[in-house]
């Protein structure tokens, strides 16, 4: 054994190789069974021979499916916008000089700590229209404020949104607020010389030298978007009736409670696709110049 | 140069602008209280007070009834023992897959970082790439994988998938910070005739103290906060907290009791946030190491 490590003198290789075994087999190796899942009539039982896009043409016939992915991208652009709005907003006040800087960074950071079941559930339980802020409002007096959302099934989607804004605004802002830190002191000189008012000089000079901050937000909110689940299980589940179904939920489902293999997989499939469609122009900017 | 031109806030009047600033924080940061506060607050109410309809009252006779059902008796299913044993799973479970995925994820990070090959950038797209594949894109062979070593649904089983899934993202971490790290330290050791693990142990972990404290709180809180990997994986007997918790929420015996069910959601976050309030700098840090990635 040491004699073999001494002869592995200082090479990384094994150490890469056993790493790189593991992505590919529990990463890539996943993602190719589950393609071929994909192709096969399986319901509980795993069945092998493949039978072509069947599935696909099943799954893009699902009422479920295709709610589930208009849900998607309602929530995804509400949800983007808004906690990109509100986190970079936050940012741009806390980086002038406030006092209590820190007590309010605190503030706004700690969802981040609680888990999305819980962010779920608390939401849940606020926006209840017979017990949360609907009955505050009205036990105040105004007793025709209405505030229903998460039991109309047009509206529901949006208390998802802000659930979420609340979950992962202070990410942005902190992103942001990282990237504001790093902006030098000299170009906040020449805009004072210049008397670029100030919201001019945000939008004109400082937020676009920080594009790759900004892009790198995007991505992560991004990602959320096409994982959502917990957040569903917990506050709506996926209710009322389908009006918050999405592609997470859709899949999971189906593998495990409608035991449908094969429509899970494809489904899982284009959750994929997405992924890496949406991620290309990233991946594409960050690797570009090293391969 | 007039005054005029070196002014601060050319648009609009000073005080006025930082009347509005001062504002928009304290009702952002209401915003940010407030589910808390709601569930803190109903936490400590007796059933009677809850019953009249407004979890927005504040508690009139506030008292830790409610908190020692959640405990030791509330319902997940057919058992009734409170959240205490999810808790207990919840910290067998995240101990070790926080300690295997952060050192794992620090020696590959540090073998990347020390790899030099043509096809070094190739790989780390593709482990990059790892980070966004959808869990649903993998589930299911990692579940035929688990069961054929007999470990599905089994507690080596939801430790081992932890980790798995865990590993691009901490060795990602760690290699963008060994990267930065100068290239004599290792060279220095190399000449003295020590292995590559033998320099990674000896010579590299203990200058990286702050990047694991880093990585392990990140791993912490996303393992603890963990939902779907534990109710597929965990089994009956090692459900983690969170499960249990929406166990007890929905548990029809449960429902009518809103005090029982938050004050079990609140014993369920707190670790994470304590975590959170105690380690403040380093979870910022984190934050801004994870997100910029390459």
């Amino acid at each position: 054994m040491t004699t073999w490590l001494k002869r592995q003198g200082f090479k990384p290789n094994i150490t890469v190789a056993i790493f790189f075994a593991v992505v590919a087999v529990f990463f890539y190796g996943s993602i190719l069974w589950t393609s071929y899942m994909s192709l096969t009539r399986s319901t509980l039982i795993p069945k092998y021979e493949v039978v072509g896009l069947v599935q696909y043409v099943d799954l893009f016939t699902n009422q479920r499916w295709l709610v589930s992915c208009l849900n998607m991208v309602i929530f995804g652009v509400f949800y983007m916008v808004g906690t990109l709005a509100f986190g970079i907003l936050l940012a741009v006040l806390a980086d002038r000089r406030i006092k209590a800087e820190s007590f309010f960074r605190t503030i706004f950071l700690y969802p981040l700590a609680v888990s999305l079941i819980i962010t779920g559930l608390s939401w849940r339980w606020l926006l209840d229209p017979t017990s949360g802020l609907q009955a505050l409002v009205r036990g105040m007096g105004w007793e025709s404020f209405t505030f229903d959302w998460l039991t109309r099934p047009d509206r529901a989607i949006y208390t998802l949104v802000i659930a979420s804004i609340w979950h992962s605004a202070g990410l942005v802002m902190v992103i942001v607020l990282a990237g504001l830190r790093g902006i030098d002191s000299d170009l906040w000189k020449a805009i004072r010389m210049e008397g670029i008012p100030l919201w001019r000089a945000y939008l004109q000079v400082i937020f676009p030298g920080m594009r790759p901050v900004i892009a790198s937000c995007v991505v992560l909110l991004m990602s959320e978007v096409i994982r959502g689940y917990d957040l569903i299980i917990a506050m709506t589940k996926g209710g009322p009736g389908i009006a918050t179904e999405m592609p997470a939920k859709f899949a999971v489902d189906f593998y495990f409670t409608r035991v449908n293999l094969g429509l899970a997989s494809a489904a899982s499939m284009m959750m994929l696709l997405l992924s890496l469609l949406l991620l290309t122009p990233y991946f594409y900017s960050e690797f570009r110049r090293r391969i | 140069m007039t005054s005029a031109a070196i002014r601060r806030e050319p648009a609009f009047g000073p005080r006025t602008a930082r009347v509005g600033l001062y504002a928009f924080l304290v009702v952002s940061a209401v915003f940010f209280l407030l589910p808390l506060l709601l569930v803190i607050m109903n936490s400590l109410k007796p059933m009677e007070e809850i019953r009249q309809g407004n979890l927005l009252a504040l508690p009139i006779n506030p008292n830790f009834d409610a908190w020692v059902s959640a405990w030791q008796s509330a319902c997940t299913g057919l058992e009734c023992a409170g959240i205490r044993p999810g808790l207990w799973n919840s910290i067998k479970i995240t101990v070790p897959s926080v300690v295997i995925s952060t050192l794992a994820g620090a020696l590959n990070g540090y073998a990347l970082a020390q790899w030099k090959s043509r096809h070094a950038n190739m790989i780390m797209l593709l482990v990059t790439v790892g980070l966004f594949v959808p869990y649903q894109a993998m589930l299911y062979p990692t579940v035929k994988i688990l069961s054929n070593v007999g470990l599905f649904r089994t507690y080596l089983g939801i430790v081992f998938v932890h980790v798995i899934y865990g590993l691009p993202y901490t060795t990602l971490l760690f290699r963008n910070f060994y990267v930065g790290v100068p290239d004599e330290i290792s060279r220095a050791a190399r000449m003295e005739g020590a292995s590559f693990l033998r320099t990674f142990w000896s010579i590299i972990l203990p200058i990286s103290t702050n990047i694991l404290v880093v990585v392990a709180i990140l791993q912490f809180t996303g393992i603890w906060n963990d939902y779907l990997l534990g109710l597929i994986f965990a089994g009956n007997d090692n459900l983690p907290m969170t499960v249990q918790l929406t166990n007890i929420v929905s548990n029809a015996r449960g429902a009518a009791n809103p005090n029982v069910n938050m004050a079990a959601a609140l014993i369920t976050a707190i670790p994470t946030l304590v975590v959170y309030f105690l380690s403040g700098r380093y979870f910022v840090r984190g934050i801004a190491a994870g997100a910029v990635k390459g």
